[in-house]
């Protein structure tokens, strides 16, 4: 490994790093972490036109090697090789806008002082162009002393010119290697940096003719006062719409095949716990994870396109001033939004928060938007206890409700994050000061590269977390076994039956009943498996999953009230029923101490909304 | 004429003048700095958001810059003379 030579890809934001580095490797590529920090690090390889081959890293995009975030950092301590588990790089390729250089050359700048060999990409010199920026790379080249290749890294042009420049820079006698730790910031005058970048511009930019942008046209329209709230508006719902109804099919797909699996299973093997185990454990865990997969994916979708595109700083301008004054920002409202599908892609996408206060708020507000895992167990209840009547044109009760459900999630993550700011997570008020790229037409081959690489990170992180708590549960449910003649039934009998009945003496003065204290329980894997688990404790044994719906509806409308069965939606509007996203949230922000205070404050929250529920309707005499 | 960012009328260009570093935070001022704030700069305001007609997008140099209202109140910028 170490006798590769070791390449980083280094620049600003949005200066189309990653593209480049897509271009370069392909899909070769690996994911993983920086040790004990949440940045990402992201690996490839390609070859010389020799054949010799090159270790890339793609390294988080910064303005300066004076860190302001964790992604920052890591790119500091990488190109002056002090990072943990990482070696110097034998060359860097930094990456730089064409249409933006003298603010991406005082980076580049500080870059080359390293001492480190160097090839400068002069990217995206398309769309430079076509703002009437014409740049000359020997001018550039001469001026910073080190080789500058014109790349267009989208359109996959000068890859191959750029891969002989990183030849010439890796081989034999070039390869210097500095001192680790240099290019701390002591004797580096910021503002003498500026000024040269500034001139070094200048000099190279040949000619300039101002026209009018496509980019200015766009934005009329999307940052328009009316036009531009109305188009994310109507952004969002398509994307909702999109999250729900296109995942319908494919979601059917997967639950036949479960079935279908479940039914082989059950005719292979001989009754017994390793039966019950392949089929409850195994074919059933592994399902509810697949099962979100087709809404997640869709999900994805579209915020990489949005983010490709440019279009996400703009919904973040529009929104900030909302958002502030919960004591957020405009940054936050992507990873809430994500949360409105599921929870674990919302805290994973706020790493883009800089604000370190900022971004915990968010995390701990996320699970109480209303992700998709709830729909089934409002779905269910709703159709039991709401009367199908209509209380005005075009309004029904049951939507009504469920609307209403949505928005006391919203109003909660309000509430919690002005609260949240003035005590555990007080700081400064949260600060907007955003770039906001150009407007591009991505790649189909980029967004299909990134949509797989983020359901892969999606299924090792909440599948392996689902899976081993639905196997857990399992066990929980299935020791110990009830003997015969007992006439408790095994539910009752196992584990998690006896943890339900002290359960129950918690949970008794909100109004829930037994089989509710028991459904809670495998209900924290996912929580649509409270409704399996209502299902399976009023011992409800239909293969067709309507006729089992219909049933349960009837069960539930003969044994619990009209009270009860508001307190539990209260209750589900707020639990983190979720082990997935409480693991989510120790990996994101690296200790136990936010995941435990996540699990406590909403646990209250739900316990008080359902009391506070439950006690209302029965004064109300419901 | 100088005024601050925040008066400046949308689509009206002009030169940062001073930028008042102290009425910032560090962080944001030395964010501000990175994006291309600095005394000389050409600055055009372009868009302000709705509800509260904060923040504000600039086009500062080639790049389009959002900063809030209270970013905008302490850099001063000079008007040409038309």
């Amino acid at each position: 490994m170490t006798g590769i030579p070791l390449v980083a890809l280094v620049g600003n934001p949005n200066a189309g790093k990653s593209a480049l580095f897509n271009a370069l490797t392909g899909a070769r590529q690996k994911i993983g972490n920086y040790p004990g920090v949440t940045v990402e690090r992201h690996t490839g390889r390609f070859a010389l036109a020799d054949g010799r081959p090159i270790q890339l890293i793609d390294l988080p995009g910064a303005y300066s090697l004076d860190p302001s975030s964790p992604d920052e950092e890591v790119t500091r301590d990488v190109v002056t090789g002090v990072q943990d588990g990482e070696r110097l790089p034998n060359a860097l390729i930094i990456v730089v806008d064409a249409a933006n250089l003298d603010n991406h050359l005082r980076f580049t700048l500080q870059l080359i002082a390293l001492g480190l060999p160097v090839v400068v990409a002069l990217n995206m010199v398309d769309l430079a162009r076509r703002d009437g920026l014409e740049i000359d790379p020997e001018i550039l080249a001469r001026e910073l002393g080190v080789p500058v290749i014109p790349t267009v890294a989208v359109r996959r042009r000068g890859i191959e010119e750029l891969k002989a420049a990183i030849d010439g820079k890796v081989t034999g006698a070039n390869i210097r290697s500095i001192e680790a730790g240099r290019g701390e910031g002591d004797e580096y005058d910021a503002m003498l940096n500026t000024k040269r970048a500034r001139d070094v511009a200048q000099r190279a930019v040949v000619s300039e003719t101002p026209t009018r942008r496509l980019n200015q046209s766009i934005d009329a329209v999307a940052l328009h006062p009316l036009l531009g709230p109305l188009l994310l508006a109507a952004l969002l719902f398509v994307m909702f719409q999109a999250v729900f109804a296109w995942s319908e099919a494919p979601v059917g797909w997967i639950e036949a095949g479960q079935g279908w699996l479940t039914a082989s299973a059950d005719g292979l093997l001989a009754e017994g716990y390793f039966k019950s185990f392949v089929i409850d454990g195994v074919i059933n865990g592994v399902g509810s994870v697949i099962v979100f997969l087709p809404q997640i994916l869709i999900l994805f979708f579209f915020i990489l396109l949005l983010e490709a595109t440019g279009y996400m700083t703009r919904a973040a301008f529009l929104m900030d001033r909302l958002m502030a004054r919960f004591g957020l920002s405009g940054a936050s409202f992507i990873p809430l939004l994500s949360s409105f599908a599921c929870a674990i892609p919302g805290i994973m996408a706020t790493r883009t928060i800089a604000d370190p206060k900022d971004r915990l708020t968010t995390i701990l507000i996320a699970p109480l938007m209303t992700c998709s895992a709830r729909l089934p167990v409002y779905a269910i209840i709703i159709a039991a206890f709401i009367p199908n009547s209509s209380i005005g044109p075009g309004i029904g009760l049951q939507g009504l409700v469920l609307f209403c459900l949505y928005i006391s999630g919203i109003v909660g993550a309000m509430v919690a994050a002005l609260v949240l700011r003035r005590t555990v997570a007080k700081g400064a008020a949260a600060s907007f000061i955003m770039e906001m790229p150009k407007y591009q037409l991505p790649l189909l081959r980029d967004l299909a590269l990134g949509l797989w690489q983020r359901a892969w990170i999606f299924l090792k992180r909440a599948g392996t977390i689902i899976f081993v708590t639905t196997i857990a549960l399992w066990a929980l449910l299935s020791f110990p076994q009830a003997p015969e003649d007992s006439p408790l039934s095994q539910t009752e009998y196992s584990i998690a039956g006896r943890v339900a009945d002290g359960l129950h003496v918690v949970v008794a003065p909100i109004g829930f009943n037994e089989e509710i204290a028991l459904a809670l329980i495998p209900a924290m894997a996912a929580r649509e498996v409270a409704v399996s688990a209502l299902a399976t404790t009023y011992s409800i044994d239909e293969s067709d999953e309507e006729q089992a719906e219909q049933s349960l509806t009837q069960q539930l409308q003969g044994q619990w009230s009209l009270p009860t069965a508001l307190a539990f939606l209260a209750w589900f509007v707020f639990a983190p029923q979720c082990l997935s996203t409480i693991a989510v949230t120790r990996r994101e922000t690296n200790s136990w101490r936010w995941p435990i205070f996540m699990l406590t404050y909403l646990f209250v929250l739900a316990y008080v909304a359902a009391g506070i529920t439950y006690w209302t309707a029965v004064g109300l005499g419901l | 004429m100088h005024v601050n960012l925040d008066d400046l009328p949308l689509r009206k260009s002009a030169l940062v003048a001073a930028i008042n570093w102290s009425a910032l935070s560090p962080a944001d001022g030395k964010r501000l700095r990175e994006l291309g704030f600095s005394e000389g700069v050409s600055v055009q305001p372009l868009h302000r958001a709705p509800f509260g007609r904060d923040p504000i997008a600039c086009k500062v140099g080639r790049m389009m810059i959002a900063v809030r209202r209270a970013h905008a109140c302490a850099i001063e910028v000079e008007v040409p003379a038309t």
